[in-house]
């Protein structure tokens, strides 16, 4: 028999093991269907790491996968931390993506420092509106977030499409479905010349610097962790949980849609329907990898992109689908879940069996 | 206005509701049975994918159609074993559990059809179920071409929602199903096990999912494609609420979402130039959610959805 026993609040090094522990678990299970496609494990991991570390450029790209992942994922971190459940940041980074490109090819011009800030906050601005609806369900109604944050990715996806088949397709785009290329002035500018990373590395990493002193130092940061810990408790002692429910909702859709922000105007400089390869899913498996930690995020955030752009690598080296990525990503949301279990308790072994009747 | 009622009178546009209404009469149902025993199961999306894989693979392998069948509702059993564990025993977040089930199943299931087939670019086809064609039924007027003209699967789930609704409402186990799902404590007490009783339903509820998958590969379409599912296993999430986690009302939601997905069809065709396509696509999910709003109100939740029971504990 197994028994558990809780445990007082872990240790942020305790986290960390732990942490460190369920990505370790993910890449060694990841060696089962690596066997089952034929490859040697310890090649498959080298020419990995060869693909996410091995030059400045594999490094640079890296960084770049990480950027839009460290936004999605604080924007699962925050709203998890209240206990709502925004599954949608996928869709939230389409509006951000679509609204920065609305602004961002010609609605409003003028010098960087004007359309660069307006981009964004165009961008944050749609993401949080598209959060507000199922905060305001969830909390007025009682209408299950999970569901309606789920079904608005399809619903934003399929206006991305309809937008960019229709009002806002590029007349020189020879008929493809994509937008404009957003202006000079208003794109981030790059990091580093010749590589794809960009300022929305900065931004990202400000944010989760961010959303760190908001949890930790300010009042709506501890209304955010009370009513995460005991909604009902929290109403008690009088702290706003509606309010509260939608400040962490507006806040976790504006991080999703900055993330949209960062890939057209960082990296494309256009819009297109296949904008994010599932940023918005895999924000949530950073997020959870982090213990809900914004400054986890920044950190789970790079092992995941790693992960993705080593597994792209090794994949053209070796012809093996790279669907494997995904695969390692996902046993790593499972084993972090799993490890969560050794945060929270202690397990024990019992030998003898728990007699009947024992439950009263 | 006629053509919206010759469309409405149609025997074939019933037909294809109920074809289109299939895939989520075995998701709503299987969603339903694990959530009536408390356990929320969002890795229904993967789940339909992996049913829709292993259903197809298992017959291109040549087990035979009703082989393939059964090899999909064992991958549906495997991940929701899963997600038991996970949520049942170890009490872990069912939301989180859920969505790594679905990415798991999922990129396994892609993983798993790439790695195989590695270089096709057009997916090979396998003889899928046929309309059955029954004879004397099936020449009645109206209801034999809209009803009886459908392939076993769609007559599988049909009895599904019967035996579910039975299993329910009229057998001791049925009513456990259910207590585990109100109030498991009072189940613990008459000395059966929640434990047993919550992994069991949600093992049973995930292979009967994955029939909703492999109706898509194996009788809707004859091969693998990716992204098929699309979305459809979250639709049964929304429609099993829309049910009030009713058998009868889970067909009749998913008969009148196939209705509404058979008639935006034909009307697009109609008025198709007008109004872009995607409009008719996204209405699925703006029905979905307006059907979640409508219901709020009264639904009726399972007392102890989401809630994990640890043994021992009040």
């Amino acid at each position: 028999m197994i028994r558990l026993e809780p445990r007082p609040p872990a240790s942020v090094s305790r986290m960390l093991a732990i942490s460190l522990a369920a990505g370790a678990a993910a890449l060694v299970l990841a060696a089962i269907p690596m066997g089952f496609a034929g490859l040697s494990v310890f090649d498959a991991y080298g020419l990995m790491v060869k693909g996410a570390f091995g030059s400045v450029f594999a490094f640079t790209e890296m960084l770049t996968r990480a950027t839009p992942l460290i936004l999605t994922g604080l924007a699962a971190a925050v709203a998890f931390r209240a206990k709502l459940w925004n599954i949608g940041a996928e869709g939230q980074l389409y509006a951000g993506a679509l609204a920065a490109v609305a602004v961002g090819t010609g609605a409003i011009s003028g010098p960087g420092y004007i359309l660069i800030p307006a981009v964004a906050l165009a961008g944050a601005l749609a993401g949080g509106l598209v959060m507000l609806g199922p905060t305001l369900l969830k909390s007025k109604l009682g209408v299950d977030e999970v569901v309606t944050t789920l079904l608005l990715n399809f619903i934003i996806l399929l206006f991305v499409q309809m937008m960019l088949e229709g009002p806002m397709q590029d007349p020189m785009g020879m008929g493809w479905p994509q937008s404009e290329p957003i202006l000079d002035e208003a794109a981030l500018p790059k990091l580093l010349e010749r590589t794809r990373i960009h300022w929305g590395l900065i931004v990202a990493l400000a944010a989760s610097l961010g959303v760190y002193f908001l949890l930790k130092r300010t009042v709506w940061g501890f209304e955010i962790r009370a009513v995460g810990e005991n909604a009902a408790a929290a109403r008690h002692a009088g702290i706003p949980v509606t309010a509260t429910f939608i400040r962490v909702g507006l806040l976790s859709g504006a991080l999703a849609g900055l993330a949209g922000v960062g890939e057209v105007a960082g990296l494309k400089g256009y819009l297109t329907a296949d904008l994010s390869p599932g940023f918005g899913y895999s924000g949530i498996v950073v997020a959870m990898l982090a213990g809900l930690s914004p400054i986890g995020v920044v950190f789970a955030a790079l092992f995941i992109a790693s992960i993705f752009v080593g597994a792209d690598s090794m994949s053209r080296a070796t012809g093996v689908s790279n669907y494997l990525a995904d695969l390692i990503v996902a046993m790593a949301l499972l084993c972090v879940l799993v490890s969560g279990l050794f945060l929270r308790f202690k397990v024990r072994f019992i030998s003898a069996p728990a007699t009947k009747g024992s439950a009263g | 206005m006629i053509e919206i009622l010759e469309i409405l009178i149609s025997p074939n546009f019933w037909a294809a509701a109920l074809r289109i209404a299939t895939p989520l009469i075995f998701g709503v149902i299987g969603a339903l049975i694990c959530e009536r025993a408390g356990v929320l199961n969002l890795g229904i999306e993967g789940i339909f994918t992996a049913g829709a894989m292993a259903g197809w693979m298992a017959v291109w392998l040549g087990t035979g159609l009703w082989g393939g069948v059964l090899v999909a509702a064992f991958a549906g059993a495997v991940f929701g074993l899963i997600h038991a564990i996970l949520t049942v025993p170890l009490g872990l977040s069912q939301h989180v559990s859920g969505i790594g089930v679905t990415l798991f199943a999922t990129s396994l299931s892609y993983f798993v059809y790439r790695t195989a087939l590695p270089d096709v670019s057009s997916p090979p086809r396998i003889e899928a179920f046929q309309p059955l064609d029954i004879p004397v039924l099936s020449e009645l007027p109206f209801l034999g071409p809209a009803l009886f003209q459908q392939t076993s699967l769609t007559f599988l789930a049909l009895l599904l929602v019967a035996a579910t609704g039975y299993l329910l409402y009229r057998t001791p186990l049925g009513l456990a199903i259910q207590a585990v799902g109100d109030n498991p404590s009072a189940v613990e007490s008459q000395g059966l096990s929640v434990y047993a009783i919550r992994i069991g339903a949600v093992v049973a509820g995930s292979s009967i999912m994955a029939l909703g998958g492999a109706f898509l590969t194996m009788s809707a379409f004859d091969a693998f494609f990716f992204g098929m599912v699309n979305g459809r296993g979250w639709i049964c999430i929304a429609l099993t609420v829309f049910a009030s986690w009713r058998p009868g009302k889970a067909l009749l939601g998913a008969l009148l979402f196939g209705a509404f997905d058979a008639f935006q069809v034909r009307l697009q065709t109609e008025v198709g130039s007008f109004i872009p396509g995607q409009v008719f696509l996204m209405m699925p999910y703006i029905l979905s959610i307006a059907a979640l709003i409508v219901v709020a109100r009264r639904a009726d939740y399972p007392r102890a959805l989401l809630v994990p029971y640890f043994r021992g504990q009040r």
